[in-house]
């Protein structure tokens, strides 16, 4: 069992902040780094694997500093983002090296479960330079698990990965966890943290900007106040009927003579009906909302032609966490 | 040193196009050698013409900036080195290990043609013998300057490529005091002592002293290999954020 503690980092490059004062402490099981690109993940996993120093604050393994102490890998296991590898050699030599770098007891068996871990056991004679992405992927996660470390850091582990081997990568992933070991992987995308990260730090714009379980983050998510654009047959008529119910805090009327507007210009491409405008609905409970929409579309016989969530990219999620 | 990283090391400089380049130019001069031969029959101060003019000025330190900056700089570029640094491994061994498989490339690759090149020329005599060896020492000089550089530049080659030609052959030739700053006259003065009292016939004077010209050798090497694995202590492998 290890902890990794992050006191205080922060981390910048010239006058650019890339980590803003994180402190956030990582233990046993999967942890899922939450950010958009750009957000300081990186730059936080590289200062957790001891490749970078902190500006300020200090980043500890069970207490160890990790920034230039070598014998700190004998607990890390680490898959870079990048895809390179030593491309002249197979799958099998470039694992079995791994082991023996390692100076492990029997680097021929810790190499082949290592391969076997990760389903590589097939093609692991043939030149790495021949292999898929994915396949690069589970070659680099079996030199990270070549020494059977605690710990476990994963820089965007699922990029360029089919859903087959996403699936894969994820059991093996929350078998790690499980086992007891302390895994922390980056991703950009919710779903894929939500599906087997025990607990979510999220990272926005070098900032910690949140923690928690996947139920706490995703609560914080759908729990801000959610845009809505609609277009119907009568705007007017449900506006009136959307304003009068306690699941809307605000409805715009957007008239179609009003050119100016970005939403009537996107609009365009989407493909209006009737030339006519839009509404802005902003609801406070998302839930009932959207439960609540279509009945009124019904009771006030009102065709509802689009219903466009306005905010769900990421970004302009992370975006409320940080600003809450 | 580290049996590993030497494999991994030699398969990776010896595995692409680089070994074209480490095979054409002591080509060259074994060609050279030849042509001299059979031209100019065996004649001393053509020998050292090729050997000192071609062999120890231009082979040697071309061949020392391929394996040099061939023996680490790619994988910083890649970031391959990464399965390098996550190990418990000593830097300095790591760095060590580079120079050490990068001497031994060279060695193979410019002093040992440079060898059989003065055999061509001369025939038996202990010229070839004392321009291998300057050739051997000039590269261990080289291969551990050019792998600090590869450590410590993304333009190591322009660099070492710039250093060889103008410091080396330029500045070395026109200006006197920086002559004594040049790995190719310490070498020099390792082959003039090898040479022996032929020396002074043949032409074949450096600019220092033995004595000097070990000592700055072997400042070089050791100094360069203990720093490459000081810069590797701290490596920035990634600015992409």
């Amino acid at each position: 069992m290890s902890t990794l503690l992050l006191d205080n980092v922060s981390r910048w490059f010239g006058n650019v902040v890339a980590v803003n004062d994180v402190t956030m402490t990582i233990g046993p099981g999967v942890t899922g780094l939450l950010g958009p690109n750009g957000a300081g993940k990186s730059t936080l996993i590289n200062m957790m694997g001891g490749f970078l120093a902190p500006s300020s604050g200090t980043v500890t393994l069970d207490g160890e500093g990790t920034w230039r102490n070598e014998q700190i890998y004998r607990k890390i296991g680490l898959v870079p983002d990048r895809e390179a590898m030593y491309d002249v050699v197979t799958g099998w030599q470039f694992v079995l090296a791994n082991a023996k770098l390692h100076r492990l007891p029997d680097p021929e068996a810790a190499a082949r479960r290592a391969l076997e871990t990760v389903h590589m056991t097939e093609a692991k004679d043939r030149d790495i330079s021949t292999y898929s992405k994915g396949m690069k992927q589970r070659v680099k996660m079996a030199t990270a698990l070549v020494h059977d470390p605690p710990v476990l850091l994963l820089d965007e582990p699922f990029n360029g990965m089919d859903p087959r081997q996403r699936l894969q990568l994820m059991d093996v992933l929350q078998a790690m966890g499980d086992e007891g070991r302390t895994v922390l992987f980056s991703s950009h995308i919710l779903e894929e943290v939500e599906q087997i990260a025990g607990s979510i730090q999220v990272m926005v714009a070098g900032r910690h900007a949140a923690s928690g379980g996947f139920r706490e983050i995703r609560q914080l998510m759908t729990e801000r106040p959610h845009q809505y654009t609609i277009r119907s047959d009568n705007d007017r008529a449900l506006a009136a009927a959307i304003i009068a119910e306690p699941s809307a805090s605000g409805v715009e009327l957007e008239t179609a003579h009003d050119p100016e507007s970005a939403v009537v210009r996107r609009s365009a491409s989407i493909g209006r009906r009737d030339g006519s405008g839009a509404l802005h609905v902003q609801a406070t409970d998302f839930a009932s909302f959207v439960h609540l929409l279509p009945q009124l579309a019904s009771r006030h016989n009102i065709r509802l032609y689009e219903v466009i969530p306005a905010d769900e990219s990421l970004e302009s999620v992370f975006a409320y966490l940080v600003a809450r | 040193m580290n049996a590993t990283v030497a494999q991994l090391t030699a398969r990776s400089l010896l595995g692409g196009r680089r070994v074209i380049l480490l095979i054409t130019l002591p080509g060259v001069l074994v060609l050279l050698a030849i042509i001299a031969r059979g031209l100019a029959g065996q004649d001393n101060d053509v020998a050292v013409g090729v050997l000192s003019g071609f062999a120890l000025a231009t082979l040697v330190p071309l061949l020392g900036l391929i394996a040099g900056t061939g023996a680490i700089g790619p994988e910083i570029d890649d970031g391959s080195i990464i399965y390098l640094l996550s190990k418990p491994l000593s830097r300095f061994s790591i760095a060590t290990t580079k120079v050490v498989v990068a001497v031994a490339v060279i060695s193979v690759f410019a002093a040992v043609p440079t060898l059989l090149a003065g055999l061509i020329l001369t025939g038996a005599s202990n010229l070839a013998v004392a321009f291998a060896l300057g050739a051997l020492v000039a590269g261990a000089a080289y291969g551990a300057l050019f792998v600090l550089l590869a450590v410590m530049t993304r333009h190591a080659v322009v660099i070492g490529l710039l250093y060889a030609l103008i410091w080396e052959t330029l500045v070395g030739s026109y200006v006197p005091g920086a002559r004594a700053l040049s790995i190719r006259q310490w070498a020099l003065a390792v082959t003039e002592k090898a040479l022996g009292r032929r020396a002074g016939d043949l032409n074949v004077e450096s600019a220092v002293s033995l004595g000097v010209g070990i000592a700055f050798l072997l400042i070089v090497i050791v100094g360069c290999t203990w720093f490459a694995g000081s810069r590797l202590r701290s490596l920035r492998l990634t600015s992409d954020e």
